[in-house]
């Protein structure tokens, strides 16, 4: 039944994915001096971030309104700038209050 | 020296809201590694050094179901796919000048909230800031898997469900207030919430793992965005 071993589950996990952080930074050694490749790189963390967020927050709560309200608060309380955990904190209660 | 000292507080300051943040998803993340049978020393030492909220999801799914570990690998690519654009924007963020053992360790930090906060520093990066953010998260993220593992079932559905929205109000609050200062943010963001909410639905792509979804949009739309609005270079310190 056990022929694999969660042991090297955990090894080959953090192989792969150390040097999927680590293998751009020895690639790209200097400053890009290239506008497309440095405008790509200004946009590729919020749009990656966006992505992440829209439609899984909405898909991960049991109803899709419960995320939905989740989302449109965090983006007004992110509006306002509040800092990362409250709204963390306001888009945990409302579905919870939601539930 | 000073300075270094100051980087590593402000490092621990900005990293604190991020490690309780961490905690709380880590722990539904340690509830399903326990049933992956993972005990609370494995969960604990492969969330600190894998760091990964999607990746590790994924693979310990996988272990659950004694997957083939081809499979693993291919998992922690997809996944973690981003981390590789992210680590190639954060090059850009630090001094030259700097030792090639500091950028790797940096790009080790590499994670969501970790390269967020590295980017959104005024001006160049400083590695101290980015690696006592790192360690004060990882262990947050680390323990929270542990605890998750020996005490998950301690914990409602209910209260499960909603600590996992602390990942995306977190997002949230790194994206949204950029919009503010720059229009084409803005015009990128809802592109990619748009986008998004099509594949998730469309027919093919919808098949597709979030991750895999991940990386074809982020390439796609932030080239379309560099070629229609490039940045001004005479201003770019504002990455």
């Amino acid at each position: 039944m056990n022929q694999y071993s969660i042991v090297v589950y955990i090894l080959i996990a953090i192989l792969v994915t150390n040097l999927i952080r680590v293998l751009p930074m020895v690639l790209i050694k200097g400053p890009v001096k290239n506008r497309f490749v440095r405008s790509f790189l200004y946009y590729v963390p919020y749009v990656t971030l966006a992505v992440m967020t829209f439609p899984d927050m909405v898909l991960t709560t049991p109803t899709p309104l419960s995320g939905f309200l989740a989302l449109l608060a965090g983006i007004i309380a992110a509006w306002f700038r509040l800092r990362l955990f409250p709204v963390a904190v306001i888009c945990c209660t409302i579905v919870y209050l939601l539930l | 020296m000073r300075q270094i000292g100051k980087d590593i507080l402000h490092g621990l300051h900005v990293g604190f809201p991020i490690a309780l943040g961490y905690f709380a998803v880590a722990f539904s993340l340690g509830i399903i590694a326990a049933k992956a049978g993972l005990t609370a020393p494995e969960g604990f030492l492969s969330s600190f050094f894998i760091r990964a909220s999607a990746g590790e999801y994924g693979v310990y799914t996988l272990v659950a179901v004694q997957a083939a570990y081809v499979e693993v690998v291919a998992m922690c690519l997809v996944a973690n796919l981003r981390y590789m654009l992210m680590s190639a924007a954060l090059s850009q963020k630090i001094a030259p000048g700097t030792s090639w053992w500091r950028r790797l360790l940096m790009a080790g930090c590499v994670t969501d909230e970790i390269f967020a906060i590295s980017i959104a520093h005024p001006g160049y990066t400083p590695p101290a800031y980015t690696y006592s953010a790192a360690l004060i998260s990882t262990l947050f993220w680390a323990s929270g898997c542990a605890m998750g593992i020996t005490a998950g079932n301690l914990l409602s559905p209910d209260m499960v469900t909603a600590l996992s929205m602390s990942l995306y109000g977190m997002f949230l609050a790194i994206i949204i207030p950029p919009t503010r200062k720059d229009r084409n943010v803005l015009y990128a963001l809802i592109a990619s919430f748009v986008l998004s909410g099509l594949c998730a639905i469309a027919p093919v792509i919808g098949e597709w793992s979030s991750g895999m979804r991940t990386v074809v949009l982020t390439i796609l739309i932030s080239a379309v965005a560099a070629w229609l609005k490039p940045i001004n270079l005479d201003a770019d310190e504002s990455i």
